[in-house]
């Protein structure tokens, strides 16, 4: 018999590829199906936010943030909201905490929804992926009740919220918890026991405790590998520290403890949301009384002339925020983010910077690939959970 | 622990290296490091057990221009063990902006490193792999740097089309043609 040549054969996956979400371009190296190198190039989603936002007033940070990330959008709007209200030394009321807990909380359902659908795809599973967008149209539905706006709701302020609360609001949500815990078990029924799914994602795209700190992995990744880091109960904000919720671990560091982890999580983010829910009182305060900040509302502006000079003020020039650096760290769906800001003293910022989870989790993609088939890149992928667009910004 | 207390275990851990602490807002506590000791204070800071800043969290820039020293690094690190958060910074010159990596210690660096090279043209000695992560390889430029317009086209090789021509393409045609055979 002829001896069979073989050769090492380099492949670009991406920037086109339906499972990269995204553009990411994996360039990777492969001995038959065992992969010996990857090489992952991002950069096709750069958009320049981060010199965008140098030019804007602060307010208007707010909806552009919110684009780097869009699974987390209301979670980004919230970190960087805090870091500048920091800066300016203000607090908000506690009702504002609450209800952005609440709101905090349901984004991550939200992205943890869109991740078990397309990563459950991915692997083969199609019908999770129907079953959890249509209970994510429920949270978009409730984000369009909020907000006028599905997916970038922009209903975060520097100093509080956009408005009150929508008639309706408590029962929308209400509404939402109920339906969604059962939601929750038919997910796992599906999927937790399911031999297929547990052949494809146990044991793959492995990560150890030490790798997982060191290449500054956070959020559900880092928890699946045994880091018990959750900024809700080491840093906490916005008064997680009086919520009553458990932060899940794994040990094996695995996809499918990734899997295990997200569930869980949302489980946790379901008690949340009914305690922050039961906080918030149907009417109050929504954002600080400080004239600087907050623009009256629209009966005064339309019947007092002092009001309406405020209002003009408020949206022609804005507001000042003190010369320093902040950075308020925040748990968002895909771990530990926030803003780091610096500013001048003036009107503008004067340099953002996001923390983006999804970058360290792609720069740490090759440590969780290499050695592996090329089968399970795609399972890999979807299970840290990157979104591009943060990682590129 | 707190700031003069941290203070006094990097003195001990780094001697002579130039520290200071400066005044901070959020929940870093903010010191100030002379590029020279960079390595030993964050060596330091990582290793001691007192300290255990094991998790890089960020590497960034801000850029002062037209203020001399021009740009300042910051780290900010957390301490999982200790909860405690450190904002380390660095000033660099505008004419001499380099200094030394600290991927050795974090491997988290290497992108977040490349990140700043990318956009602030800062150089960090001793990176295994300093090439542009997001902007084209052969772009110009540093955009994050105050004095880069906002606003502004630029013509990048890597993006135009592979341009062949008939011979080329016969011969490629023909090249895969006897490989098939």
């Amino acid at each position: 018999m002829a001896e069979i040549k073989t050769e090492v054969m380099t492949v670009n996956m991406g920037p086109q590829h339906p499972s990269t979400h995204g553009v990411l371009r994996l360039v990777l190296e492969l001995d038959g199906e065992t992969i010996l190198s990857a090489a992952p190039t991002i950069g096709y989603l750069h958009t320049g936010i981060e010199k965008t936002a140098e030019q804007k007033k602060w307010q208007q940070v707010i909806p552009l943030v919110e684009r780097m990330d869009y699974l987390s959008a209301q979670s980004n709007s919230m970190a960087f909201c805090m870091s500048a209200e920091t800066l300016l030394g203000i607090e908000v009321p506690e009702r504002v905490r609450n209800i952005r807990v609440l709101i905090a909380e349901l984004q991550r359902i939200n992205s943890h929804l869109v991740w078990l659908g397309t990563h459950g795809m991915e692997v083969g599973a199609v019908s999770v992926m129907l079953y959890c967008f249509r209970e994510r149209e429920l949270l978009l539905n409730i984000n369009e009740l909020l907000a006028g706006f599905r997916m970038f709701p922009s209903y975060m302020r520097i100093g509080g919220l956009r408005e009150d609360l929508p008639r309706g609001f408590h029962e929308a949500v209400g509404a939402f918890l109920d339906r969604f815990g059962p939601k929750l078990d038919e997910y796992e029924a599906l999927l937790t026991e399911n031999e297929i799914y547990r052949e494809r994602t146990r044991g793959v795209g492995r990560i150890s405790r030490e790798d997982a700190l060191a290449f500054g992995l956070v959020g559900p990744i880092a928890r699946a590998a045994g880091v018990n880091y959750d900024v809700r109960k080491a840093f906490p904000y916005l008064g997680y520290d009086t919520y009553e919720f458990d932060v899940p671990t794994r040990e094996a560091g695995d996809a499918y403890s990734r899997y295990q982890v997200r569930v869980a999580e949302m489980r946790e983010s379901l008690k949340l949301c009914r305690q922050a829910l039961e906080r918030i009182p149907p009417r109050g305060a929504w954002a600080i009384d400080d004239p600087r900040i907050t623009p009256p509302p629209k009966d005064r502006v339309y019947t007092e002339m002092e009001a309406l000079i405020q209002h003009f003020l408020v949206y022609s020039q804005g507001f000042t925020v003190p010369a320093g650096e902040a950075y308020v760290p925040v748990e968002g769906p895909r771990g530990e983010h926030g803003f780091s800001i610096v500013s001048d003293g003036t009107n503008r910022p004067w340099r953002v910077k996001a923390r983006a989870p999804s970058l360290l989790a792609c720069q740490a993609l090759e440590r969780m690939i290499v050695g592996g088939l090329i089968a399970d890149v795609i399972a890999v992928i979807g299970s840290i959970d990157v979104v591009m667009g943060d990682v590129d910004r | 622990m707190d700031r003069d207390a941290l203070l006094d275990v990097l003195r001990q851990a780094a001697p002579g290296a130039a520290l200071e602490a400066a005044p901070s807002v959020d929940l870093q506590t903010t010191v100030y490091v002379d590029r020279d000791h960079l390595p030993a204070v964050a060596s330091a800071l990582r290793d001691r057990p007192e300290l255990r800043f094991a998790l890089l969290a960020e590497v960034t820039a801000a850029d002062f221009h037209p203020r001399e020293p021009r740009f300042e690094v910051i780290y900010l690190l957390v301490s999982i063990e200790h909860r405690m958060r450190v904002r380390l910074k660095v000033r660099l010159q505008g004419e001499d902006a380099r200094v030394a990596t600290v991927s050795n210690l974090w491997p988290a660096a290497g992108w977040l490193e490349r990140e700043v090279w990318d956009l602030f043209g800062i150089v960090f000695d001793g990176h295994p792999d300093l090439r542009r992560l997001l902007m084209p390889e052969d772009w110009e430029g540093f955009p994050l740097r105050k004095d880069y317009p906002v606003q502004i086209r630029q013509d990048v090789q890597s993006t135009e089309p592979l341009q062949v021509t008939e011979q080329e393409f016969r011969a490629n045609l023909q090249r895969d043609r006897m490989a098939r055979k």
